[in-house]
């Protein structure tokens, strides 16, 4: 892929990442902590990150969450989003490196780890971990945000197929 | 799909499936009714009210924030709040030991202990 066509493809990724991280301030998880996002800007990593690579989904990522926490949340969102965006990348490249997990598999896995980080920079800057209680169901509802975003991922990963290299 | 892939797939979302579900089932058997309401500000507990006796009182926070606390029927909610988000006032009531309202801006801790005394851990 030449630069510019991946410069396009980054920039344009950052403007979907930043429509669906308004998205989610408008839906709140109704539990646990205020501030906890579902993740829907997962799609577009997920997207970079089988049509690109994690270097790609990595500075987007980072983009994204400095951009939402400055224009929609406040510096402990922000520190909830970097640390979920975090994790699940790390878990999603490395089960992608496996070759054992499809597109569904590997975005639920990322869903579950970016509730996992969240929850655990909430325990951080709390200072309690009274709120790991939450943990288990936030599990279950990053197993179903995971489906539906692996779901919407897997059609963008077959429809956008740009020559990779 | 590869179908080996989707075996996968499905093998991983049952395993985090089955570990939450076991982590619920060992919340649930472990949980015990509350006794006492413990507010934690910054992390460490200021002040703690026993869970069965009504109460209305105003937490102030060293910035001068406040959150109404109420206790009513065995059941603590924070009623009203100065924080920008109000998202501690739109939680749900709490009475079982363990569970907790949080006001982020604020970084106040509203939770029920098992225990009598501000030592009490759940
Ligand atoms: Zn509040």
């Amino acid at each position: 892929m030449k630069a510019t066509q991946k410069l396009t493809l980054i920039g344009v990724s950052i403007a979907a990442a930043m429509v669906l991280s308004y998205v989610e301030t408008l839906i709140p998880v109704p539990f646990a902590v205020p501030g906890i996002k579902l993740g829907l800007a997962n799609t577009v990593a997920l997207f970079l990150l089988f049509r690109l690579d994690w270097k790609a989904a990595g500075l987007v990522s980072l983009i994204r969450v400095l951009l939402s926490g400055l224009l929609f949340g406040n510096a402990a969102s922000l520190a909830y989003s970097a640390a979920g965006a975090a994790l699940s990348l790390v878990v999603m490249a490395l089960l992608k490196k496996t070759g054992a997990f499809s597109p569904v598999g590997i975005s639920v896995s990322g869903a579950v780890a970016h509730n996992v980080g969240q929850i655990l920079m909430a325990v951080v800057l709390l200072g309690t971990d009274q709120i790991l209680w939450w943990l288990p169901a936030l599990a279950v509802s990053g197993i179903v945000t995971g489906l539906a975003i692996g779901a919407a991922g897997a059609v963008l990963i077959k429809k956008i197929s740009i020559p990779i290299r | 799909m590869d179908k080996k892939k989707l075996r996968n797939d499905i093998i991983l979302i049952l395993a985090v499936l089955i570990a939450a579900l076991a982590a619920w089932g060992v919340i649930a058997l472990t949980q015990r009714p509350g006794r006492e309401v413990l507010v934690e500000i910054k992390g460490s507990v200021t002040a703690s009210y026993p869970l069965d006796r009504d109460l209305r009182i105003d937490i102030v926070t060293e910035d001068g924030h406040v959150n109404t606390l109420v206790i009513e029927g065995g059941r603590a909610r924070i009623e009203a709040a100065d924080c920008p988000d109000k998202l501690c006032v739109k939680q749900r009531a709490i009475s079982k030991a363990g569970e907790s309202i949080i006001c982020l801006p604020h970084k106040l801790v509203i939770r029920i202990s098992g225990e009598s005394g501000v030592d009490g851990t759940v």
